[in-house]
């Protein structure tokens, strides 16, 4: 099954996991079986229709799926999908 | 014509002259080169301190805070003696005592729309070192209308991210992040913490990236983001491409000059005071004290996470963290009057806005959050 990394500040919403294991043929799929796992990260990385947010990049291995074929980017067992999220800390 | 090297400098810098990709020449090349440093907090403190180090001959600095006791588990720069002071000054002080023989031109401003672009424009490379999606945005389009790289970094507790955007050469930061998410998705390290070497190692990779620039050696960060993260000890690179429809360094720009960021990413400017909603929404500690002493039915609810309970606490409130308020709204009567609060007043101020969204209206937020009680009302308890 591929593995999808979670980064620290999503991390409150897997149970303190950094990777989980989940199933899926397709990214749709694995975000999807991924929310019904963990339905408060829902809305950090969906909208209202259903469509990645703006802000969640998803990476598979070293490639935007943005790059790829988007959410129907098919997945093989041993992939790795990476969230990677805006954080702005620095200064203070 | 690059500039000369003295005796003093020659010895000063023969580490540097012994290194064959940097040579006499290179480090003439670094003499000759000014480089911006947007804040000199955590990521600022060692990029600033490496940078006056490698002699980099003119070091620009953008703050407007002064040093406080809380900045020196990780701005290196700054010190003891120099708390309360501004952090322009401070680090200028610390970098002219490692190499007086750089310049160090300090802004002692908020970097702003109206002010980026003066400030910005007569230096080399600008480094990210800000802390808010705001002065990100900025700086990143500020590089991207002058033309000059951007080295970026940016922490969260155990988490970095570092790359080098040059809009000539490779994407923006808005081509990999085009909106910032929603106000309170993600918190601050003044609100989630932050492990205090985790800046130094990602600015001193930013000062790194930066000298690169100027020698011109080897293969810099661009269209490549690095991620670390400490607790795995792991860094990984992803690659990363010019967005063809990029409102900033696309081929058909729709911005092509500052906007108004606080008002791009949905939050409050730099006059905006922390911690509070606004008008009647605020109830100060002193005012929400005296209304416990008198009896008033208050339903008191901290919003922290559990792990600050061992720092500070006040007797009868109940703990809901800011994560949680919305699954556990049933916990919650929207007859009974209810004060929110956390550490300073910023989560507490977004738990309110979820409370209002959900119809409840005798709701307040304390101003300051715990660390205004420890200071009007309970002076046993530790500000943190």
């Amino acid at each position: 099954m591929p593995t999808l990394r979670i980064p620290t500040p999503l991390r409150s919403y897997t149970n303190g996991q950094s990777e989980v294991t989940v199933k899926g043929k397709t990214v749709a799929e694995v975000m999807n079986n991924l929310t019904s796992l963990y339905p408060s990260l829902r809305p950090h990385i969906f909208n209202g229709e259903g469509q990645l947010r703006a802000f969640v990049n998803l990476y598979l291995n070293e490639d935007n799926i943005k790059d790829l074929q988007g959410v129907e980017t098919p997945l093989q067992e041993n992939d790795r999908l990476m969230l990677i999220p805006s954080i702005a800390g620095g200064r203070e | 014509m690059l500039p000369d090297l003295s005796h003093d400098e020659i010895l000063r810098y023969s580490r540097h002259l012994l290194i064959p990709e940097v040579g006499l020449e290179g480090q003439r090349k670094l003499k000759s080169a000014s480089v911006l440093v947007i804040g000199t907090g955590g990521l600022g403190s060692p990029v600033a301190l490496y940078l006056a180090a490698a002699g980099v001959g003119c070091v620009g600095l953008v703050d407007y805070d002064i040093v406080e006791y809380s900045n020196l588990q990780r701005q290196v720069i700054h010190g003891m003696s120099t708390l309360n002071t501004l952090k322009v000054e401070s680090a200028r002080n610390r970098m002219l005592d490692i190499n007086p023989d750089i310049q160090v031109d300090v802004y002692n401003e908020p970097f702003t729309s109206d002010n980026a672009m003066r400030i910005a424009k007569d230096y080399d490379v600008i480094i990210d070192g800000t802390d808010n999606f705001p002065t990100r945005y900025l700086t990143n389009d500020v590089c991207v209308f002058l033309g000059k790289p951007n080295v970026y970094g940016s922490i969260f507790r155990f988490d970095g991210q570092i790359s080098v955007f040059d809009a000539r050469h490779g994407p923006c930061y808005r081509c990999l992040f085009p909106e910032p998410p929603p106000p309170g998705l993600v918190p601050s390290c003044a609100e989630g913490g932050v492990l205090g070497v985790l800046p130094g190692t990602i600015g001193t990779l930013q000062t790194t990236e930066t000298l690169k620039l100027i020698l011109g050696i080897g293969q810099p960060l661009i269209g490549r983001l690095m991620l670390y993260n400490a607790l795995d000890m792991s860094f990984e690179f992803v690659k990363l491409r010019k967005n063809p429809n990029c409102k900033v360094c696309g081929p058909n720009p729709e911005i092509t000059s500052p906007i108004d960021y606080e008002a791009f990413c949905g939050v409050p400017g730099h006059d905006h005071e922390e911690g509070t909603v606004g008008g009647e929404w605020d109830i100060s500690a002193r005012e929400l004290a005296d209304r416990l002493k008198n009896g008033d039915s208050i339903h008191l609810i901290d919003v922290r996470e559990p792990h600050e309970l061992e720092i500070s606490r006040i007797e009868g409130a109940q703990l809901i963290p800011l994560g949680q308020i919305v699954a556990r709204l049933s916990e919650l009567n929207s007859a009974e009057e209810i004060v929110l609060f956390c550490k300073s007043g910023s989560r507490s101020a977004r738990a309110l806005d979820l409370l209002v969204s959900a119809g409840f209206r005798k709701v307040k937020n304390m101003k300051g959050g715990i660390n205004a009680w420890a200071r009007e009302v309970d002076p046993g308890l530790p500000v943190y």
